[in-house]
């Protein structure tokens, strides 16, 4: 590129990061708000089901509540908060385009965020529906809809102005993502909440959304924001082209019909649940695809991870995210959901796959996308490490303490001469472990927003001028976060 | 036609797809069920619930007990439920049509409830144990509902007819009694109608044959 021509893209990219400031920064933020909020009501869950008395006799805090507030805080107010500031952002900057809409989005995200209050208000003050990720009573669903229509709206316009080009595999998951999770929520919510159907066909209903309320929203972004952010960060084009279209295609193809599998052996026609069990099996097909694309992408390339702050994020997240889907498709076969089903294993699974993967991949490209936004470099290397390690150390312990119980949870559940209160008083030291692993996870959490607040406060002085906030200096300077 | 819309429209293709086989055809398959008479009594079975049941069926709901409890009985192919006395044959759709809200679950932190109204009928059992599972199986990990109660004074004519019979550390100040509130009589009559086994659906021959003990 001659010189004249990185001038242009770079007052282009300049252009589309002043547009994205406001919507991007106020979604990304207020994702942090909840993520705090959300960890602070999973420590309550999480110590209450070792420590019963624990806030006892406040209704608004009571087990089921607090723990509906948790998933719900987590999955609308953070992941899918960050998860559309991150998709906008990335749209953006693939499309070579700045965004348009920014006062409608900046008020989308306004009305997202009070669709959250009023939905985790709800649940605690007691009008929970009970159905799994869809807990929010039916008064939030409308302003979480309707902010979502502005998103996709502006997504399309994104799409509509875009510079001709190649596209890039990232603005396929975005966009499929920014079309999947309102036509899943505006289906599960109309069916289950709004007009419920008949009890007998309500859960297969349930799990195909909560399903693919991972599968095909938090998933598409993540590897949307993994597949833009590691080859920018080694400064090496993305392995073969060819395999992320295959990954792409299977996985929208197969991940939407797993969703019955969460229902192996209940009341139900066994036809639905075996394609749910064959489409979980051929998840292999997306997931190896995805795998051995970063893999060798960032073969010969890992010292990176020592320097760069989002790469070891991102990495750590591609990594578990191969990791949760084999295991996921192995938790599909008969015999191994025959042990895991109805124990604490799921929920260490379901943890691996929307914390090590999903939220650690955001963390990543939060770290990449805010000094851009903002001109401003992260203010301290100390606060990064900070939440990094007792995140990934927290993560780490909290999913094999919950394997662990709860594998052997459903071995003694399926022997019958294992009486039920032995059983349960035998999960409790896993359980106490989670409750360790959260207040790492929680203390991570807190670094990330002291730092966030402290950047957005002080606002220091151009990244030209101090270089990015990495880790260690690299031997050759790299030019990314 | 771009390449956009081509991965718009697919998008769009694949998830529709699933939806014919995970939304509609639950939809068609189990949406439309009729109570059916008990070949012997000729009642109509599952009855519906009553107003009290149902409403005891909303505090569950509101509570989220459904986070521990699992409302299914698996066959014995599958796993152990028949032997632990979870119910005498598998459950099947039609048990559930009565219901309004699905409450199937799947978290087994207690012991499953579908069949709770037969295992254990005792409306003083449960009120108690709801008030503090400690008195009837120390050690548990299932929370206090006191909330659910009021501890007022005893009046001039003697304690309530159904105040709470609690002893040593769970007794209320002296003078003091337990009483449960509509909202705890409410789930303890759900509770008592949970007999989801129980019902000579038309469907309940061929699962008790599924249930048999191998
Ligand atoms: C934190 C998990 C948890 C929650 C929430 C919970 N339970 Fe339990 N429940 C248990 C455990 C563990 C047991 C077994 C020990 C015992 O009897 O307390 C149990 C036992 C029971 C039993 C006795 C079952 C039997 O076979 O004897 C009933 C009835 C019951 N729970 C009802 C409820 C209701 C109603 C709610 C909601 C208001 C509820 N539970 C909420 C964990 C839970």
């Amino acid at each position: 590129m001659n010189p004249e021509h990185i001038a242009r893209s770079r007052s282009e990219r300049l252009a589309i990061d002043r547009a994205a400031r406001w919507p991007v920064g106020v979604f990304i933020g207020s994702s942090i708000f909840w993520l705090l909020a959300g960890s602070l009501l999973a420590l309550v869950a999480s110590i209450k089901l070792h420590d019963p008395e624990f806030i006892a006799d406040n209704p608004w805090f009571t087990f089921g509540r607090a723990r509906s507030a948790h998933l719900n805080a987590m999955a609308y107010g953070w992941l899918s908060s960050a998860g559309i500031g991150i998709g906008l952002w990335l749209l953006s900057r693939l499309c070579r385009v700045p965004i348009e809409d920014h006062r409608s989005l900046t008020l989308s995200a306004v009305f997202w965020n009070f669709g959250n209050l009023v939905g985790v208000w709800g649940i605690m003050r007691g009008d929970s529906t009970s159905i799994e990720w869809l807990e929010y009573p039916a008064y939030a669903a409308p302003f979480l809809l309707a902010s979502f229509a502005f998103v996709t709206l502006a997504a399309f316009n994104l799409v509509r102005r875009r510079a001709p080009g190649h596209i890039y595999i990232s603005q396929w998951y975005v966009m499929a993502g920014f079309i999947w999770l309102p036509m899943l929520y505006f289906t599960a919510h109309g069916l289950l909440v709004l007009a419920p159907v008949q009890a007998p066909a309500q859960p297969p209903i349930n799990w195909w959304y909560a399903h693919n309320a991972l599968g095909l929203w938090f998933t598409p972004i993540g590897l949307a924001a993994a597949y833009y952010l590691i080859p920018k960060i080694i400064g090496k084009p993305i392995h073969s082209y060819y395999l992320s279209a295959i990954g792409f295609w299977s996985l929208a193809f197969f991940y939407a019909w797993n969703g019955m599998h969460h229902l192996i052996g209940g009341p139900f026609p066994a036809f639905m649940v075996t394609a749910s069990v064959v489409a979980s099996v051929m998840m292999f097909i997306p997931v190896i695809t995805v795998a051995i694309n970063h893999h060798m992408t960032m073969k010969g390339h890992f010292r990176y991870l020592i320097h760069s702050p989002t790469l070891r994020f991102v990495v750590f997240g591609a990594m578990s995210y191969t990791l949760v889907s084999i295991q996921g498709s192995t938790m599909a076969i008969r015999v191994v959901n025959e042990i895991t089903h109805f124990t604490h294993y799921t929920v260490g699974h379901a943890h691996l796959g929307v914390y090590g993967f999903a939220s650690m991949v955001f963390f990543g490209a939060i770290y990449y996308i805010m000094p851009r936004l903002l001109a401003t470099e992260w203010p301290s290397r100390w606060l990064i490490r900070l939440h990094f390690w007792p995140c990934a150390i927290g993560i780490a312990i909290y999913f094999i303490g919950l394997s662990v119980g709860g594998w052997l949870q459903g071995l003694a559940l399926n022997r019958t001469d294992a009486p039920f209160m032995e059983i349960m008083e035998a999960t409790i030291p896993y359980l106490k472990s989670r409750s360790i692993a959260g207040i790492l996870m929680t203390i991570g959490h807190l670094a990330f927003g002291v730092s966030f607040i402290w950047m957005i406060l002080r606002r220091r002085a151009a990244t030209s001028e101090t270089g990015p906030t990495l880790f260690s200096l690299p031997p050759q300077s790299a030019d990314s976060t | 036609m771009n390449r956009f819309h081509f991965i718009i429209i697919g998008s769009v293709l694949t998830l529709f797809s699933s939806m014919v086989g995970l939304v509609l055809l639950p939809i068609r398959g189990l949406g439309n069920f009729e109570a059916a008479p008990d070949p012997e009594t000729g009642e109509l079975v599952p009855p519906p619930l009553s107003a009290l049941e149902a409403r005891g069926r909303d505090v569950y709901v509101s509570m989220g007990c459904m986070y521990c409890h699992s409302q299914q009985v698996h066959p014995p192919s599958v796993r152990t439920d028949i032997d632990r006395m979870w119910g005498e044959r598998r459950t099947v759709p039609r048990d559930y049509m009565q219901q309004g809200v699905a409450q199937m679950g799947t978290m087994r932190t207690g012991p499953d409830l579908s069949n709770i109204g037969v295992r254990n009928p005792s409306q003083d059992w449960h009120l108690i144990h709801l008030y503090d599972p400690q008195t009837t199986s120390p050690g548990s990990i299932m929370p206090p509902y006191r909330f659910l109660f009021r501890t007022q004074p005893i009046g001039e004519s003697g304690p309530s007819p159904d105040a709470l019979r609690l002893v040593d550390e769970f007794a209320p100040p002296k003078g003091y009694e337990v009483v449960p509130t509509d909202d705890a009589l409410a789930l303890v009559a759900y509770l008592q109608s949970l007999k989801l086994s129980t019902y000579e659906v038309p469907e309940a021959a061929r699962a008790r044959y599924e249930s048999k003990r191998q």
